[in-house]
């Protein structure tokens, strides 16, 4: 890892008329070119620190920074260049009347000049395999394909980090699959940095850093296999344990020879299936 | 009944009219709403009538889909004629049984001013029917323009009406499913007097409008997010290009009416 890119450092968040605050003292960093998953509980105060990283609320007290600038109302317009967010609704997000209209938006919004929205349109729309909807409307796409729509709004407007805020947690197993093919390859080819925030431990899994929030607090920060270890722990915040780590566990409880929790079911497969001919 | 409205309906077609800017088109019918005006004869209200003859055939709109969808403005039209056949007293008397009379004036001026509203009913239609929303929507943008100079907030405007568009089709998916639910818990939405079936109603629009609100508040934060900060500055992707066929139209109509000015009586 190299130079962190965003720096939270004490952060504590407070929503307006509530008691309990949402972020109590948060210190984190996200480091260039990682992917980190935050998970949590509702309520954690997850969707808040993205609400926080895109200027959308301010913290109480303690600084953010992203990239050489610190996140305030001064600067608040060009942190949101170096920030691309995917929200959770897909319906909610998609503000042109058609595909290509709703990736131009962004653009237009900066004053890119026509000829270059043309070609940024057409390229993040191909990345995201999409290409062939610039003229279809929203009402005709499927939720993983307006969330692509949304990714490839995103990334017309070039930002190095692209923060998905419950992104796949409304689409059906296939489009969330889809969601998450495309940003693994956009991560692969252009070496952006993916801040997940999400409470499918199936999504945070194939992150490379898992931080989990618990009431407002950092609980604990470390690698999905570090982090899938708690086990037990992980239940009682309200998280689910992914499928494989489960059966990987049980099947030690019965006394085959599993020798780690495996985060995915392929890996688990290849382990159970060669485990004799190792003999 | 939906399917054979034809206000507000877009027909995708090839032809002359699909292929005019959205901006010359507004003023075609602006500018022939005031044109319509000068015609006070028979020679006049016949040049009209060959003119939007001519315009319905360049649109390749189906003439048994416009004629059908504007039925319910024949009526109206027809009502017309009768309000004036019955009600104008002038000229001489060219019919009369019982307590009817129908004087020659009111004929005349029956037939033209019943004619004047089903012509400028045919051209506002054929504007909808050859244009789309978001056309429309960058046409009046653009041409109001000006606007902006006192102060009238045009983009802000012209936002609002893409995004209302934008949203129609979410919204009736939306509307679809409350029903459905609302169904599934024994609320009955078709049948029944008419005093339940507006009871029905309240349960249907209430979530929709919520539902709408907290739609507005996350495409708001959404906007936002993807820098979004008023019309300052913004470029514009969809572009509207001026033809050969836009002046055409435009100088066409303008002959009309220097012609419609010579024959008045």
């Amino acid at each position: 890892m190299n130079k962190p890119l965003v720096s939270i450092e004490h952060v504590h968040f407070k929503y307006e008329g509530q008691e309990e605050y949402a972020l109590k003292d948060v210190s984190l960093q996200i480091y260039d070119g990682e992917w980190l998953a935050i998970v949590g509980h509702n309520g954690s105060g997850k969707s808040t620190l993205a609400k926080l990283l895109n200027g959308l609320q301010y913290p109480e007290k303690g600084r953010i920074q992203i990239g050489e600038l610190e996140l305030t109302e001064d600067t608040v317009w060009e942190t949101r260049k170096l920030i691309g967010m995917v929200f959770q609704n897909p319906d909610n997000q998609f503000v042109g009347t058609t595909v290509q209209d709703d990736v131009a938006f962004g653009l237009e919004n900066n004053g890119i000049l026509r000829e270059e929205m043309v070609e940024r349109v057409e390229n993040s729309l191909k990345q995201v395999q999409m290409e062939a909807f610039l003229q279809q409307e929203p009402h005709q796409l499927s939720g993983g394909q307006k969330q692509r729509v949304a990714i490839a709004s995103v990334i017309a407007l070039r930002p190095q980090i692209i923060v998905l805020d419950e992104a796949t947690s409304m689409l059906d197993p296939r489009g969330r699959e889809e969601v998450l093919n495309v940003i693994r390859e956009l991560k692969e080819d252009h070496d952006m940095t993916v801040i997940s925030i999400t409470h499918d431990l199936e999504e945070a899994a194939k992150a490379d850093r898992m931080i989990v929030l618990n009431r407002g607090q950092l609980y604990r920060e470390g690698t999905p296999e570090e982090i899938f270890q708690l086990d037990e722990e992980l239940v009682k915040l309200g998280l689910d344990i992914p499928f494989p780590v489960k059966i990987s566990k049980m099947l030690r409880e019965k006394g085959i020879p599993v020798s780690k929790s495996y985060l995915s079911e392929e890996a688990l497969v290849a382990q159970l299936w060669t485990s004799h001919s190792g003999k | 009944m939906m399917d054979k409205m034809i206000f507000g309906r877009y027909i995708p077609a090839e032809s002359p009219l699909h292929r005019m800017d959205p901006r010359s088109k507004l003023i075609l019918v602006f500018a022939f709403v005031c044109v319509v005006f000068i015609a006070n004869n028979a020679i006049t209200y016949g040049i009209l009538v060959v003119y939007t003859l001519f315009m319905v055939l360049s649109s390749k709109v189906p003439l048994h889909f416009l004629f059908g969808g504007l039925k319910l403005v024949f009526w109206l039209v027809l009502f017309t004629l009768i309000l004036h056949l019955f009600f104008t007293k002038e000229g001489e008397i060219i019919f009369q049984w019982g307590w009817v009379t129908i004087y020659e004036e009111g004929l005349k001026k029956g037939i033209f001013i019943s004619l004047r509203f089903f012509l400028l009913i045919l051209m506002t239609s054929l504007l909808t029917l050859t244009t789309t929303p978001i056309e429309i929507t960058d046409g009046i943008e653009i041409l109001l323009d000006p606007l902006k100079r006192i102060k009238f907030p045009v983009h802000e405007l012209a936002l609002m009406m893409s995004i209302s568009l934008r949203f129609i089709p979410t919204l009736m998916q939306e509307t679809d499913k409350i029903m459905k639910a609302q169904t599934a818990r024994g609320v009955e939405f078709s049948g029944g007097p008419v005093k339940e079936r507006i009871k029905a109603i309240i349960p249907l629009l209430i979530p929709l409008f919520i539902g709408s609100f907290k739609r507005a508040e996350e495409l708001a934060i959404a906007m936002e997010a993807r820098g979004y900060r008023g019309g300052e500055g913004r470029t514009r992707y969809r572009q509207l290009r001026w033809g050969l066929v836009d002046t055409l139209m435009l100088l066409l109509l303008v002959v009309i009416a220097v012609a419609l000015f010579f024959f008045r009586s």
